[in-house]
């Protein structure tokens, strides 16, 4: 088995779909991760505060409402300002292409839209974790670069 | 403080901390709302006192992953003017037996060490022979609630008979009464009676004579020794869990290599 991660599952912003998410939290708990679900509607705020109490390593974001553009690098950004660059962000849900590169360039290592494997994400937990690609790092690499 | 409970969790670190708060363990059944109570009784406990909450649920003894999820349960969060009296942490059971794992002693004394008046640890939601919340704890609430099954169940020996204070949930739902009845008919036997509160976690009703109540359980000398026996039994399991042999002896054991017996003498040697 590999190495066991404590990662927080969320879903910012008014979106009330959370079959995705838990879905992705599954997957992480059978890859053998200690997954922190954090409930519908969270805040930017309640998201980074439950990151810093519960010391995960991995931060997923959740979101099919498209307020993604808004929500992903705000709490990249407040990951930062509370000292917890890294910790390493991805999100997934319904995701356009078009706005991927600046989510990435925001500090978000990986976008998963419908039809992604589990095996994928967990393969990504892997990759992410050796190279240390937290919010705060200076690496630019996202998964599928 | 979040990284040190994480490196205690790890056995990286062991604490030398100690306070002298109140560690209240929080058991009963799955989805008795012990979640919703603590909520409850954060809602009304903070920001006067400063409560730190260590919800355990159960890790996956086939991937060793687990899914964590008391803090959804838990709306006094949302509240900014409380954030700074309320820390709450969830903690996978990992490779331990039972409701609650040992290092959750050591996380509570850290915690307490850091100010913390009072650390409730929610159990996983657990039965009727639960006990090793004993061990960790100053106090033990047990959580019961209608609808779950005859008077008999009240005259069990078990976890019952270790509560400071038994909470009947969920008073708004029909059965309630009965269930504090055959309690109170069990708990008229035994010489040292414990208290019970009829409360709804979803009405409110309740919920604040519970909140000043819990400040103040007092000990009850019956549990002591329960208490010592939990962990002197912690102790043992944790001996075998922290083995590094052990993944290798079950190995052999599952290729029926090894019994049990000699299984257990190389755990030992």
């Amino acid at each position: 088995m590999g190495e066991r991660y404590r990662i927080i599952i969320a879903k910012p912003g008014l979106d009330g779909h959370d079959r995705g998410a838990k879905v992705v939290a599954r997957a992480l708990r059978d890859g053998g991760h200690e997954v922190i679900y954090t409930g519908l509607r969270r805040t930017a705020e309640q998201i980074v505060r439950t990151a810093m109490d519960e010391d995960a390593k991995f931060v997923g974001l959740s979101s099919l409402s498209g307020a993604h553009e808004h929500l992903f690098p705000k709490i990249c950004q407040l990951l930062r300002e509370s000292g917890l660059g890294d910790v390493i962000v991805f999100g997934g849900g319904i995701i356009p292409e078009g706005d991927r590169s600046a989510l990435y360039s925001s500090g978000v290592r990986a976008i998963f839209g419908p039809g992604t494997t589990s095996s994928e994400i967990l393969d990504f937990v892997k990759v992410a974790s050796m190279r240390n690609c937290g919010v705060g790092s200076e690496d630019s690499w996202h998964w599928g670069d | 403080m979040a990284r040190q409970l994480s490196a205690i969790e790890n056995g990286d670190l062991s604490s030398q901390l100690e306070g002298d708060g109140l560690v209240i363990a929080i058991t009963g059944p799955p989805g008795i709302g012990k979640s919703c109570l603590i909520d409850c009784l954060l809602h009304k406990l903070t920001p006067e006192h400063k409560i730190a909450v260590l919800a355990v649920d159960p890790s996956s003894s086939i991937s060793g992953g687990a899914l964590l999820g008391d803090r959804v349960r838990m709306s006094v969060l949302d509240d900014d003017s409380k954030s700074e009296s309320i820390f709450v942490r969830s903690i996978a059971t990992r490779s331990s037996s039972g409701s609650v794992p040992s290092i959750v002693q050591s996380l509570a004394n850290h915690l307490l060490g850091n100010g913390f008046e009072i650390v409730f640890v929610e159990t996983v939601g657990a039965g009727q022979s639960e006990m090793r919340c004993a061990a960790i704890s100053d106090r033990i609430i047990v959580v019961e609630g209608p609808a779950r099954g005859d008077g008999v169940q009240a005259e069990k020996a078990g976890l019952l008979e270790l509560a400071d204070l038994i909470v009947v949930n969920k008073c708004d739902l029909d059965g309630a009464d009965k269930v504090v009845n055959d309690l109170t008919m069990s708990l008229t036997i035994t010489e040292e009676k414990t208290p019970i509160s009829k409360v709804s976690a979803l009405t409110g009703e309740g919920i604040d004579d519970l909140a000043k109540s819990v400040l103040k359980i007092p000990v009850r000398l019956s549990s002591k020794r329960a208490r010592f026996r939990e962990q002197l039994f912690m102790a043992h399991e944790s001996k075998i869990t922290q083995n590094p042999d052990l993944d290798s002896i079950l190995d052999r054991m599952s290729q029926e290599e090894l019994g049990v017996e000699e299984a257990l003498r190389r755990l030992y040697e």
